[in-house]
């Protein structure tokens, strides 16, 4: 089943790297990357650790509960951001979400 | 706001800043990001472009499969991240399941490009099983009349659009690799709209770049500037009308440029790739170029070595082989002087400046017959083959 497309990040959405768009970390070069088709995104700290969170399981306002607890700062900001960076994504084309499947 | 997370930037596309674009010295050449592979020469379509040399390699100078495994380990040990299996045609290899499967095996981000002419849905399916993370499908145009006509190949179309199908079907990503040219540019508004109906991510228009086998057929494939003036108003368009949901990547024709393309990055900079014989070439028209000793990875050395140390790829490397006008030019670390493969093609020396510079000397009389060929009413192709070609005949392949 293909993952759906063009996805709009919320703090309900529960975001996933499609299968074509891979987090590694580049031994040679020390760096984070993603691989996608025909590029090499180089995220940042925060970004890798987002990426990291969003199991398929964690919404973002979860993954935002988290990164609010670990950084001692307001939730709401870290939520906006989040989501910024997880849309910027998403509009690249590197972001699915899991969705309910309708009865 | 931001000063509470200060390493997600305000601008958060900074935080998914594309590697390629920081390295832009002339001493910089890194372990390249991505390479191609060329793993055969053998092809079922016939493009007279094609972008193989004219010499093929036969399939009995092939790379057999431990070789090809052993090459890719290799690569991902040196910290190559993507290799692109392509041609010729690559599903004409009997092995490429198993090539895929250890790529993957390995870590490497896999691309397919494809005919695709070739294709089973059951072998796409094991290409995707076998961890395959990209499939690029080249069509020829947008109905079987003129776009088998172009790949000398009957039914060729139709089969694509069922692969094409197949490949979303699988829940793999898609591009669309255009290959434009006077025969064809007037389709291109129905190639993007096909692009979208098949549900693509990518599309890549590129427009023919002349040397091997498309200069042979220069005559029959150079469009004119207002083809292109209008080909570029369209791509633009619909970049504009399709953002987020089609990714266009357009490749400009040089010849009727005022400055040149930054060929491979510059070369030796940023690419190589490996023919279906294993010769390690710093671009896949790079054999085209008399004189130069492509070393092999058959070879005792590595490929990280020939990489940095061979003769081949350090001639061209940086700017200290540049002759006039390029050598004071204040463009050469931005250009490299253009394409080496165009400048030997069209002058007889690789270390001139390429043509497509408006600052070469041969610039005026090279594109002034371009432009009258464009005019011109020669549409026969002649087809690539292991043969040295064919001409289409008068009424039609």
């Amino acid at each position: 089943m293909a993952g759906p497309r063009n996805i709009s990040v919320s703090e309900a959405s529960r975001p996933v790297l499609p299968r074509h768009a891979k987090l590694k970390y580049d031994e040679t070069r020390k760096v984070w990357v993603i691989l996608a088709p025909e590029r090499v995104l180089a995220p940042d700290e925060i970004a890798v650790e987002v990426l990291q969170l969003c199991n398929g399981e964690r919404n973002v306002g979860d993954v935002s509960d988290l990164l609010a607890e670990k950084y001692a700062a307001p939730r709401e900001a870290i939520l906006a951001d989040v989501i910024v960076m997880l849309q910027d994504l998403a509009d690249k084309g590197f972001l699915t979400e899991i969705r309910e499947k309708t009865p | 706001m931001s000063d509470v997370l200060p390493t997600i930037p305000p601008d958060a596309s900074d935080s998914l800043a594309v590697l390629e674009k920081q390295r832009s010295t002339a001493e910089t050449f890194g372990i390249p990001l991505a390479v191609l592979l060329e793993i055969t020469h053998r092809c079922p379509l016939q493009c007279p472009y094609c972008s193989n040399p004219v010499e093929l390699d036969r399939s009995g100078k092939e790379l057999t499969t431990e070789e090809w495994k052993k090459v890719l380990s290799e690569l991902a040990e040196i910290g190559v991240l993507q290799v692109h299996f392509s041609g010729g045609e690559p599903t004409a290899r009997k092995d490429l399941v198993e090539l895929v499967k250890h790529a993957s095996d390995v870590g490497l981000y896999t691309n397919l490009i494809t005919s695709a002419v070739l294709l089973t849905r059951e072998r796409l399916s094991e290409l995707a099983d076998a961890g395959l993370c990209h499939v690029q499908i080249s069509f020829q145009g947008i109905e079987e009349g003129l776009a088998d006509r172009v790949a000398g190949y009957k039914g060729g179309h139709r089969k694509k659009l069922e692969v094409a199908k197949w490949t979303r079907e699988l829940d793999l990503p898609l591009t669309v690799n255009a290959v434009m040219h006077r025969q064809n540019l007037h389709q291109l508004p129905d190639i993007i709209q096909m692009s979208i109906d098949l549900d693509a991510d990518r599309l890549e228009v590129a427009n023919v770049q002349y040397y091997g086998w498309a200069l042979k057929n220069r005559a029959a494939l150079m469009p004119t500037v207002a083809q292109l003036d209008e080909c570029t108003g369209i791509v633009e368009e619909a970049r504009q009308r399709l953002k987020g949901r089609l990714t266009i990547d357009y490749v400009v024709p040089d010849y009727y440029a005022q400055r040149p393309k930054k060929c491979m990055g510059g070369w030796g900079r940023q690419f190589f790739n490996i023919s279906p014989a294993g010769k390690v070439l710093p671009c896949h028209a790079a054999e085209s170029i008399t004189g130069l000793d492509f070393e092999s990875v058959r070879s005792n050395h590595s490929i990280a070595w020939i990489w940095q140390n061979s003769d081949a790829f350090n001639r061209y490397r940086g700017t200290g082989w540049m002759k006039e006008p390029c050598k004071t030019c204040e463009f050469r670390e931005i250009d490299f002087g253009g394409c080496r493969c165009q400048a030997f093609a069209l002058t007889g020396d690789a270390a001139n400046t390429d043509p497509a510079c408006a600052l070469s000397p041969l610039h005026e009389t090279i594109f002034k017959q371009a432009e009258r060929e464009a005019e011109g009413e020669t549409n026969r192709f002649l087809y690539r083959n292991f043969a040295g070609g064919t001409l289409e005949s008068e009424n039609g392949a």
